[in-house]
């Protein structure tokens, strides 16, 4: 099997806009690879450009440069499509069907045989937390069990890759919690999953890797601790009892600053460096360290980071 | 198989909407109504009721065939059911061939029973089995065929109602097509008859396929004008079904 589970080189999609029908370009240029058996969130504000790429990747639609490919054939090809699961954004079914006539029928698509797709849509059912609701009709189901019914057929031909387009939109937090459970089960299972979101703790919690996709550009990819690990990265130390000199000498070092209160001093330093020689000059002029508090930037500071610069 | 898992699919969406009891019970009442009718003329009864019944079934079988036709793709796109078919090992051909096929199971079952219910009531007139009516019965299933693949030509890149306006049209002009190009010859100057010669052949010619007056009015009809007829049809659908898929393969699902 491939070690490279999704790869894209120069995807490019643009769209026909207006009565002119000017070219607007959604996506430029992604190259991007994801591992066989990883967890990928593809993270990015609303009209980023996630949804065209799961479009592209599915096969949805072509692309006007560049190529796809998953599980190393042409995304969108018939062997492609018997391989993968998707959910699309606030999915829609068929509200006259049933959610196990529903299922059948995905299942009849993915070529699954009839003797086996009672059971396989059972299966799937309870794998997504709705067992014993196959007979309800789909317009009876509320938005939660729709999300659930379209992760059920996503899943039903036991897909090596899945896509899932924002898969906990729409979702309370029981049913959040119940899909990054269903998504580390599916990484267990050796599964890859890629998937959409603009909500950054779902990415902390259950990425193996991000990539940030902002205006159409991928901004940034890599290790959820790799993007959080920056040159940015702070240490506040809180101190009493220093005299003047060397109060001035953590103020110096101090890259924001320093907050005073009493002879409390608080003072943030970059880098293990400052870090060092600030710990070292309260101990010899005797203060007291009160704290040393790394401060790592969250995902969602970088993330405004990178649409601030990108808006620069 | 899987255009046959999408025809199902399809027919049972048909069959769980209501239009299509309301149409089907209109055609029924249209076929009883004639009986009250033939009792208006002395001598020609059957033929009104024969004349009537396949009026009602051209007439119904084209309403259901537009109005669902034209949804068949369309909503499935605008809905965006689509999504998850299309990313199935599914080839697109295949979902357009399944959603032609699905309404063509619709529309057969609707025409038996129609059928059904003229041939009841015209041997029961008759005290015969009207089995002549078989054969524009037919031909009248064969001329759905060709609405249905108008209805879904425009229904894999055009909305709802404007594939209803342009099926409808193309019905309307191709059942004048003949008498068009009649008027054209004789009153019109070369480029005109060069120009309706054109729009005639592009045109669906569905009064070929309309052989009810000839059968209830006159007598029988030559096989082989039947087979011209009916292959004259099934090449028709053929080339619309072509030019569907051939759309449908390079769209974008934004």
């Amino acid at each position: 099997m491939s070690a490279i589970a999704i790869r894209t080189e120069g995807l490019t999609k643009d769209y026909r806009a207006g009565f002119w029908r000017r070219r607007v370009r959604v996506l430029q240029d992604l190259t991007l690879e994801v591992r066989t058996g990883e967890v990928f969130g593809f993270l990015g504000p609303n009209g980023a450009g996630k949804t065209t790429t799961l479009k592209l990747l599915t096969g949805l639609i072509h692309p006007t440069a560049g190529s796809a490919t998953v599980l190393g054939e042409p995304a969108g090809s018939v062997r492609v499509k018997a391989r993968i699961g998707f959910l699309p954004e606030n999915p829609y079914f068929y509200d006259y069907l049933t959610g196990a006539e529903f299922l059948d029928y995905c299942g009849s698509l993915a070529g699954i045989p009839r003797a086996v797709r009672r059971d396989r849509v059972r299966f799937v059912l309870d794998q997504v937390g709705l067992p014993g609701q196959g007979s309800l009709q789909l317009r009876k189901y509320s938005k939660g069990m729709l999300q659930r019914i379209g992760l059920a057929q996503a899943l039903i031909n036991e897909p090596t890759v899945i896509f899932l387009d924002e898969p906990m939109s729409g979702l309370d937090p029981i049913g959040r919690k119940e899909v990054r459970d269903l998504i580390l089960r599916l990484r267990e299972q050796g599964r890859t999953v890629f998937f959409s979101t603009h909500i950054i703790p779902d990415v902390e919690v259950v990425c193996d890797r991000v990539g940030i996709i902002l205006a159409g550009r991928l901004a940034a990819v890599g290790r959820v601790e790799d993007l959080l690990a920056s040159p940015l990265e702070q240490t506040e130390v809180t101190a009493s009892g220093l005299e003047p000199e060397a109060a001035a000498v953590l103020a110096h070092r101090s890259v924001v600053p320093p907050v005073r209160s009493g002879d409390r001093i608080l003072v943030a330093v970059k880098g293990e460096e400052d870090l060092a020689l600030v710990l070292r000059t309260i101990l010899q002029a005797d203060g007291r360290v009160h704290s040393v508090v790394p401060h790592r930037r969250t995902l969602e500071e970088f993330f405004l980071d990178r649409i601030r610069e990108g808006s620069r | 198989m899987k255009t046959v898992a999408v025809a199902f699919n399809t027919f049972r969406e048909a069959i769980r909407d209501r239009i299509l009891y309301s149409l089907l019970v209109f055609a029924l009442a249209m076929i009883g109504g004639s009986l009250v009718l033939s009792t208006l003329s002395v001598g020609g009864e059957v033929k009104i009721i024969k004349d009537l019944g396949l009026a009602a079934i051209g007439l119904v079988g084209t309403l259901i065939a537009v109005f669902i036709g034209v949804g068949l793709v369309h909503k499935e796109i605008e809905r965006r059911t689509l999504y998850v078919i299309i990313t199935k090992p599914i080839r697109r051909a295949e979902f357009v061939l399944g959603k032609f096929l699905g309404l063509a199971i619709t529309l057969a079952v609707n025409v038996a029973i129609m059928a059904a219910c003229l041939l009841l009531l015209a041997s029961a007139m008759e005290a015969r089995l009207t089995s002549e009516l078989l054969v524009p019965i037919g031909m009248a299933f064969l001329k759905l065929m060709v609405v249905t693949a108008i209805a879904i030509l425009f229904s894999t890149f055009s909305s709802p109602t404007l594939s209803a306006i342009f099926t409808l049209a193309l019905v309307v002009g191709g059942s004048l097509a003949k008498d068009l190009k009649l008027f054209a010859a004789s009153f019109g100057g070369p480029f005109t008859q060069a120009a309706v010669s054109a729009v005639y052949l592009v045109l669906p010619n569905l009064a070929a396929l309309d052989l009810g007056g000839a059968v209830v009015h006159g007598g029988p009809i030559p096989a082989a004008a039947v087979g011209l007829a009916a292959a004259y049809g099934i090449a028709y659908v053929a080339a619309l079904l072509v030019g569907a898929i051939w759309i449908f393969q390079y769209r974008d699902f934004k």
